[in-house]
């Protein structure tokens, strides 16, 4: 599903290199998991994903199902299947989080060829999607994210995810900032999206978030690469006792 | 062709060598213009005294610094081929009173009649016993501290308006759609209106009027009365105009005025507020949207506020988007006068520019003489948010269409100050049509 080969990746505006030969893959329907500490490269990568500015692609390739993610445009990645959950889902005011909504997924089903959804049968969809993540009505026709609390902030990236169906997932520290029922919810969001024809990469700190959402295989990421692979364990190897080790380990 | 009670007042000023004199100016502007022998008549000779002593604004002048005043003196307007657009979609769906004013002159037969329950109205050449006495006096009272030539010119020689007079709490709103019938059409209209004690009135504006146009809006409203108005100025013209709101607010009345201007060539739009009466709001807002690639965008608010009454509140709201080398001024003052307590005065000023050749001058001010007040001001100029455009753009949601989001976005503050929900939406989803393919607003 998701292939990124040597992928370097340096800050256009100043002389500093944050992915240092980056690989990793993402096979169809598996979850993974990046821990890292502070600066690693952790959000960079989730933003040369998605298609940020900023940033400079010096060496290395990424691609989603074959295609080449690096060359198209943020909203082209969409289309094609990729969503970035954001560590800080930004307000919009003035404009109603439905009208967006409707305009991401009909935006998507134009640029695929596909039929846009009559304002019925999107109405229909996202209210059902919405009571799920126990989002209220009033929620969904109030302006982007303008005074959600943190938590439901974090839920309404899950609707737009469940909304817009992609295949690849990228959660980028979803789990900062929620309490313990709220991580609860989103986790549930999650897990119901999960399906034999789509992946995750989900950037963490903790490893709470990974007792919720159950990753299939763990990346340490330090210095711009990933350092060390394997399954759940590490997560707590982490949790127990820190990066020290494992970094030191890596050499 | 002057008239002869023009003629008796007009004095020749000195010829002297050299830079053209503003009283020369105000000559050659008279020469234009034909004082109106109706029952207003000595209002209208007032308005032409104090145009006289107070001539034609130059670069120099202090409020005209920023905005070049010569298309405004110019005696004639350069003329403007008529579009061919249709009156404006906006609130055709709503239930109200239609007038139709052509080049600034009303419409009888366009229009609905003159007749609405709670209001009285007439034209100004058929006058009114109550607006003998107001006519032009809101206007000359807001000529201190700052003159505005133009609203004087336009007590004088205004061609048509309407006097408007609320005594109830009319069901429909009164709807004046502008119309241009000329290319050369020098459009001058004034309205005056008197709310009286508790009454309350939505006034709409759509449309474009005149090559050039000059109208004045007196609003006075008595205690307990709310006043609504909310214009929206039709895109693809460019024309030259300057619009005038002058208002004085009783105690616990509220007045509200939004207005929006698409394009436009050079637009001045001055709103003068009293607030004379303790715990009144006076509201006014508006959003200027301006592409200079066809032709030169200038848009100006200028704005006096004073608080002479205890516990009142005022806010100013104004948002411009500017794009391909518009300009934008915006000029609002708020004057506390001495005993005006607890005065809450908010003002906010902020452009939007869409590229690097565009500007937008503020002048922001605050004058108090009361010490017991919460005045707060602000001023931004700034791109757009690019990381509200990557979000948006990462949900698949295409450049162009979150660059209008983010317009719409940016706007929102004014348009919150139209209080109808409806109308607002109505306003919300003309300028989305007009921002995504230009439909006419």
């Amino acid at each position: 599903m998701l292939k990124i080969n040597n992928l370097h990746v340096k800050l256009e505006e100043e002389d500093k290199q944050i992915l240092k030969g980056l690989s990793l893959e993402v096979p169809a329907g598996q979850v993974h998991a990046i821990m890292g500490p502070n600066g690693s490269g952790k959000s960079t990568l989730s933003y040369v994903l998605s298609g940020r500015d900023g940033y400079e692609v010096t060496e290395g390739e990424a691609h989603l199902d074959g295609e080449s993610l690096l060359d198209m445009e943020p909203e082209e990645r969409a289309a094609a299947g990729l969503f970035l959950a954001f560590q800080y889902p930004v307000e919009i005011p003035g404009v109603g989080n439905m009208t967006f909504l409707r305009t991401a997924v009909n935006a998507q089903r134009k640029a695929r060829g596909e039929t846009e959804l009559s304002s019925g049968e999107f109405l229909k969809e996202v209210r059902a999607k919405a009571a799920e993540l126990q989002i209220s009505p009033d929620m969904l026709k109030r302006p982007v994210n303008v005074g959600f609390s943190g938590g439901e902030k974090k839920r309404n990236e899950i609707l737009q995810m469940a909304m817009l169906a992609p295949r690849m997932c990228i959660m980028d520290e979803t789990d900062s900032g929620l309490d313990v029922d709220a991580m609860r919810l989103v986790s549930e969001g999650v897990n119901a999206l999960r399906s034999p024809d789509r992946s995750f990469l989900v950037i963490t700190h903790y490893q709470r978030l990974l007792n919720h959402i159950q990753p299939d295989v763990v990346h340490i990421m330090s210095n711009g690469r990933i350092v060390k692979s394997g399954g759940p364990e590490l997560a707590l190897e982490v949790e127990e006792n820190g990066y020290g080790d494992l970094l030191a380990e890596a050499g | 062709m002057a008239d002869t009670a023009l003629q008796t007042k007009v004095q020749q000023t000195p010829e002297v060598a050299g830079a053209p004199k503003p009283a020369g100016a105000l000559d050659a502007r008279l020469a234009e213009l034909t004082l109106p022998q109706d029952t207003l008549a000595a209002a209208r000779q007032d308005a032409l005294s104090r145009l006289r002593e107070m001539g034609l604004p130059g670069p120099r002048d202090e409020y005209w610094r920023y905005t070049d005043p010569r298309p405004f003196n110019a005696p004639r307007p350069t003329a403007l081929p008529l579009s061919g657009a249709g009156d404006s979609p906006l609130f055709g769906t709503t239930e109200r009173l239609r007038l139709v004013f052509v080049d600034g002159v009303f419409d009888a037969d366009a229009s609905d009649a003159l007749a609405l329950d709670g209001v009285e109205i007439s034209r100004l050449a058929d006058g009114a016993d109550w607006a003998a006495g107001l006519y032009g006096t809101l206007e000359a009272a807001g000529q201190k501290p700052v003159r505005r030539p133009f609203a004087a010119l336009n007590t004088g020689f205004a061609t048509d308006g309407l006097l408007i007079r609320v005594t109830g709490k009319p069901a429909r709103p009164i709807h004046i759609i502008h119309r241009r019938g000329s290319a050369e059409a020098d459009a001058m209209w004034h309205h005056t209106i008197r709310l009286e004690p508790g009454a309350e009135l939505t006034l709409l504006e759509t449309g474009a009027t005149g090559a050039r146009s000059n109208g004045v809006i007196e609003a006075d409203l008595g205690q307990g009365a709310r006043f609504h108005h909310i214009a929206a100025k039709r895109a693809g013209d460019a024309k030259t105009g300057v619009a005038h709101i002058f208002a004085r607010v009783a105690a616990e009345a509220q007045f509200k005025s939004f207005s929006l201007a698409v394009g436009g060539t050079q637009m001045r739009h001055e709103g003068v507020i009293d607030i004379a009466g303790d715990d009144a709001v006076a509201h006014i807002a508006a959003a200027a949207l301006g592409d200079a690639s066809a032709a030169p965008f200038h848009h100006d608010d200028t704005i006096f506020i004073t608080h002479g009454a205890e516990r009142c509140e005022s806010r100013q709201v104004f948002k411009k988007v500017l794009k391909n080398g518009a300009t934008g001024v915006f000029q609002g003052k708020i004057l506390v006068k001495p005993g005006a307590q607890k005065t809450d005065g908010y003002q906010i000023s902020q452009a939007l520019l869409l590229d690097e050749a565009s500007q937008f001058l503020a002048k922001p001010e605050l004058e108090i003489y009361a010490d017991d007040v919460k005045c707060s001001h602000g001023s931004t100029t700034g791109a757009i948010d690019e990381d509200a455009l990557f979000y948006l753009r990462s949900r698949g949601v295409p450049h162009a269409r979150a660059v209008v989001f983010l317009v719409l976005s940016f706007l929102a503050d004014a348009l919150e100050e139209v209080e109808d929900e409806a109308l607002r939406s109505e306003i919300n989803e003309a300028l989305d049509a007009w921002l995504t393919d230009q439909a006419a607003i």
